[in-house]
């Protein structure tokens, strides 16, 4: 389990850094927190040339908020993303789900923008994102653009980002008042991969609604079904009953394919009732 | 006035004190195997076959020689000329056979994950880049995988030299068995259980230097194992070393758990690889060769079923255990005694006349099955506990007094099981009753119930058991194993009068420098400051079996309380001299020989010790100028000294998602004379986790064709903090009487009992949704939703 041999070196800028990938080739990858990375590499998946550590670049971390949306650095940790104040009163979504972010050593060093670039079917923040519908800022040799979550997961590691691009931040769009969200997961332990995973965001008066599962597919996937159902005002029985319509369901050694239909399904359901519940409350 | 015991400022046997090694560690100055750098030092790793079963067709190491910093590269061939090839079968564990197994997979790779080439060089990353240049061409072979079909007439064979993949077949029957299971006034139960593989998983991997010395013929193993002599003897009989200059050390270790007490090929190559190379060479498996290469454990496919008559009282108990073991029978200790220990311990609390057993031990394409921590136990138990509550609910009776009727009196020891096992000592009543006091038995079936009625399933299991400890020779050394039963310790008085300790048994984590350090400063009548432990080394440590089968307290311990005695005896003999006194008159407290009347001080120890060691012509001419003592111990008149112990579980079942919350685990164990309770249940903690790892986590996924789906850390679960109960554990305690100090093993209790409780649990509390009866571990999540018919 150790590494092949590679080149580091180290961009102090975003122009820097996608200079020094011009340099090394397609061949190099960039270095962020390292936490999926580092081990892909000890376990020789992936032999990289060179590694461009782009952790000292200052512009790419921080969260910062406006009058009408929240950008979170792509460097951001995912524990600064925990103790952020802006993300615990605006996203809460957010909030809710990077706790189940593997563990507390992992959320120092993962970053957030390398957990959205990596786009692991079963991780939190791509799904986060997606419910969400933030926008990913690109930095690339032409300059920036921008790419809607709903564009930009592909498949399994796969994403818009072409090879070079970095991702530099998400930017989220404040959502409407008296939006409601939810966010639930299954798994067998704290802080592992989820068996299936659930997130949820409902505009005031069911106008809108985006409901995201991860963890039951190649990407994190939009059940459009229960959004229309929910949108038409759908019983929670009715929507839980079409949660992974016209999605389409992988298996994996803790759940097989039937079992993450169950569990979304049993997670939509959940959630959902939890939301009537609180409604009927308030 | 008398010095009463509780008088002595210094009682250590009994006393919770932290462990001396705690702190070094702590500080990160720990010696384990890979700490240690050795001049000239060059690193190996292999290349391990990617298929279960292959022929080796072509090797090529061309492109991997031809790497920078690449020292050398050996294949099986080059291996089977400098190391013998072992074959693991015991004599008295009669027709087992195996054939010879080689260091390297030589002309067929019987596993993925065996390994095939060898290569040694500068540093482990530029041994692993030459290791993927090296071209191996395969013939991929029919796997056998399923230990079911691999006994088919027609399964293909994994040894040409074998008419069928079983590898040992034992049957035995005492009493009525067939009369009992037909009277029509019993009522009887049947049932299957699957218990999936898993593995140690230790925090240290197996590691090892080899360091050869050819001006002396001597080799030096640095290795992080249970075992040293055993491994001394093993390493000599196949390198062709004299054992006398093989010289075994094992300094810290973390963590075993039984997988670092077996021969592994990649081991014993990299010995052989120092010895040609003339250069030591350190071999530190990596998490996915540990989980390819380190033993798994249970593996077993079992029906079983019991009767009871009108009274409920057991009538007859029946097993059948179909166990695979991997291509070869592990040597030196055999793959069998798991199988073996099942069918002689199913049942064991119990009392009842008519008993048959059929166990089958088979070969397969898979990672070699051995012993693990607890051998046998969580599987007999399982089985047993599992049977009892099935006859419980069969004949309308509570699972507490379904065991009542049938424990084995508190008043009735010695007494025999129908399997052959010599029972003595043990208090199974007790520990029940105290048990459902502690968990308080009847307030929480009341809570139970009335969770129930609000929609939440929850369920209690309940578990009587034994545990194996303190082994005699008839274990392995009566089979031809090179495996000590008896242990040694020396104890010895320096000149500024400390006390220097070595013992034959060796410490993993689990605090044994503690408990022999506590002993001799009791019996010396020292601060445990005063006492300085060694472990582990064969060039200084007396001969002895090391540690397993939870014997270190038990058998080491005794022979160091006999070699603390016998220096004690010499110091006052010593003292009588000097003081002019009776040594009757003398005892030893505070770091000083005092008047055992008055406890006034007469002569501090390092003023004896500087008597004997500098003036000894103030000394009588007969008085021999000995303070040192060695005395060993092994168990005599009972083959193995058996503990007892009750344990509980409480569990909630989610039953739209089949997740189980561990709400709380109770333990009463009688492990005898308790030297250390923060010790003892640390031990049973940790067991009791282990043991909910292989009923709710753990297991080794295979596909068909014989490749492990989840060698990660990632991928298998090993238990954790976060989901583990609180564990409330309380102690009885009947000494052995085949010591004097008293002390059964308690090593193992905790992963023999747990899986059983969980189980029993969860069926508890699935019961009122007419679930399927849970018998496969680990009990996963869509296991359950399965057994619940909510999922196909």
């Amino acid at each position: 389990m150790k590494t092949n041999a590679f080149a580091y070196v180290r961009a102090d800028t975003v122009p820097d850094a996608l200079r020094l990938y011009a340099e090394a080739g397609e061949d190099a990858r960039y270095l962020a927190g390292g936490q999926s990375l580092m081990a892909a590499l000890n376990f020789r998946l992936d032999e990289p040339s060179t590694l461009i550590d782009i952790t000292r670049v200052a512009a790419l971390r921080g969260i910062v908020a406006d009058a009408d949306a929240i950008r979170i650095g792509a460097l951001t940790r995912h524990a600064d993303v925990a103790d952020s104040a802006v993300i615990t009163a605006e996203l809460p979504l957010i909030h809710a789900a990077i706790g189940h972010v593997a563990h507390p050593a992992i959320r120092n060093r993962g970053t957030f923008g390398g957990s959205v670039a990596l786009a692991d079917p079963a991780a939190e923040m791509p799904a986060c994102v997606l419910a969400l519908g933030g926008v990913m800022e690109i930095a690339g040799q032409d300059g920036t653009r921008h790419v809607p979550a709903d564009a930009f997961f592909l498949g399994t590691y796969e994403t818009a980002l072409a090879p070079g691009e970095l991702l530099t931040g998400v930017t989220i769009q404040r959502p409407a008042p008296g939006s409601r969200w939810g966010f639930a997961e299954l798994a067998r332990r704290a802080g592992d991969y989820a068996m299936a995973g659930l997130c949820l965001m409902i505009a005031p008066d069911r106008r809108d609604a985006r409901v995201v599962f991860f963890s039951i597919s190649d990407r994190p996937v939009r059940a459009r079904a229960a959004e229309a159902a929910i949108i038409a005002g759908a019983s929670v029985i009715e929507v839980a009953a079409v949660a992974t319509d016209g999605i389409e369901v992988y298996g994996d050694l803790n759940a097989g394919i039937a079992t993450k239909r169950h569990y979304a399904s049993v997670l939509l359901r959940r959630e959902l009732a939890r939301l009537d519940q609180q409604e009927a409350a308030a | 006035m008398t010095l009463h015991a509780y008088d002595r400022p210094v009682s250590y046997i009994g006393a919770s004190v932290p462990r001396p090694n705690a702190t070094r560690l702590l500080q990160g100055r720990g010696r384990y195997v890979d700490d240690k750098v050795l001049p000239r030092m060059v690193h190996a790793a292999f290349v391990r076959s990617p298929h279960a079963h292959a022929r080796i067709l072509s090797i090529d190491v061309s492109a991997a020689r031809a790497l920078p910093g690449v020292v050398a590269i050996y294949d099986g061939a080059d291996m089977a000329k400098v190391i013998t090839p072992w074959v693991g079968v015991l004599t008295h564990l009669s027709g087992m056979r195996s054939p010879p197994q080689p260091a390297l997979a030589h002309g067929v790779a019987h596993w993925q994950g065996e390994p095939v080439v060898m290569v040694i060089a500068q540093s482990r990353a530029v041994a692993e880049d030459a290791a993927a240049l090296v071209d191996i061409d395969y013939e991929v072979l029919p796997a056998v995988c399923d230990m079911d079909t691999a006994l088919a007439p027609d399964a293909p064979r994994i040894h040409p030299g074998l008419d069928s993949n079983l590898c040992w077949e034992r049957k035995f029957e005492t009493g009525a068995v067939d009369a009992a299971f037909a009277d029509p006034t019993t009522t009887v139960v049947e049932r299957r259980f699957t218990f999936g593989r898993h593995t140690g998983v230790t925090l240290e991997p197996r590691a090892v230097i080899g360091d050869y010395d050819p001006s002396e013929d001597r080799l030096t193993m640095h290795y992080s194992g249970q075992a040293p002599h055993m491994m001394q003897s093993v390493v000599s009989r196949h390198l062709g070393v004299p054992e006398a200059r093989v010289r075994v050390v094992a300094e810290d270790v973390g963590g075993s758990f039984g997988i670092k007490i077996h021969t592994y090929g990649d081991e014993i190559a990299t010995l052989a690889a120092a010895k040609m190379l003339k250069r030591p060479v350190k071999f530190v498996a990596d998490r996915l060769e540990s989980f390819l290469s380190d033993i798994h454990a249970r593996d077993h496919r079992i029906t079983a079923r019991a009767a009871v008559d009108a009274d409920g009282r057991l009538t007859a108990v029946e097993i059948d255990d179909v166990t695979g073991i991997g291509p070869y029978s592990v040597y030196p200790r055999s793959s069998g005694i798991e199988g073996n220990q099942v069918v002689n311990l199913t049942g064991a609390p119990y009392d009842f006349p008519a008993y048959r057993a059929r166990l089958r031990v088979v070969f397969q394409n898979k990672t070699p099955m051995c012993q693990y921590r607890a051998v046998g136990h969580p599987i007999a138990v399982a089985v047993m506990e599992g049977l009892m509550d099935d006859l419980a609910h069969a004949t309308g009776r509570d699972p507490a007094d379904m065991r009542r009727i049938n424990l084995r009196r508190d008043d009735s020891y010695p007494c025999t099981s129908p399997q052959g096992m010599r029972f003595a000592d043990l208090s199974h009543q007790q520990c029940m009753e105290k048990l459902l006091t502690l968990m308080d038995y009847e307030g929480l079936k009341a809570d139970r119930d009335a969770a129930r009625a609000r929609g939440i399933h929850r369920g209690i299991g309940l578990v009587s058991m034994v545990e194996v400890t303190n082994p005699s020779p008839m274990f392995y050394g009566v089979g031809g194993a090179p495996i000590a039963a008896q242990d040694g310790a020396t104890a010895r008085l320096d000149a500024s009068g400390a006390v220097h300790v070595a013992n034959s048994i060796t410490e993993q984590g689990q605090g044994t420098e503690t408990i022999l350090a506590q002993i001799t400063a009791d019996v010396m009548g020292v601060t445990m400051a005063d006492v300085h432990v060694t472990t582990g080394d064969t060039a200084t440590v007396p001969y002895g079996g090391g540690t397993w089968a939870s014997r270190g307290a038990g058998i080491g311990g005794e022979a160091m309380l006999q070699a603390a005695r016998a220096l004690r005896a010499q110091v006052l003999e010593v003292a009588g001299v000097i003081l002019q006194a009776a040594p009757d008159t003398l005892t030893l407290v505070g770091g000083a020989v005092v008047d055992a009347a008055t406890g006034a001080e007469r002569i501090t120890l390092r003023d004896l010790a500087r008597t004997v060691y500098y003036r000894g012509n103030e000394l009588p001419p007969g008085l021999k100028p000995e303070l040192i003592a060695t005395r060993h111990y092994r168990v005599t008149d009972y083959p193995f000294v058996f503990t007892n112990g009750a344990m509980a579980s409480y569990v909630e079942v989610d039953p739209d998602t089949g997740m189980v919350k561990l709400l709380s685990h109770w333990v009463v164990e009688d492990v005898g004379t308790i030297l250390n309770e923060k010790l003892v249940d640390e031990q049973i903690r940790g067991g009791v986790v282990q043991g909910i790892g292989g009923a709710l986590f753990e297991e080794c996924i295979y596909s068909d064709d014989g490749q492990m789906q989840n060698a990660t850390m990632a991928d298998y679960l090993v238990p954790m903090a976060g989901e583990m109960p609180d564990i409330t554990i309380a102690h009885v305690c009947t000494p052995t009487r085949t010591s004097d100090l008293g002390a059964k093993g308690a090593g193992e209790a905790g992963t023999a009992g747990a899986p059983a409780a969980v189980m029993n649990a969860i069926n508890d509390a699935l019961r009122p949704l007419g679930a399927a009866t849970l018998s496969q571990m680990p009990m996963t999540p869509e296991r359950i939703l399965r057994a619940l018919g909510t999922v196909a």
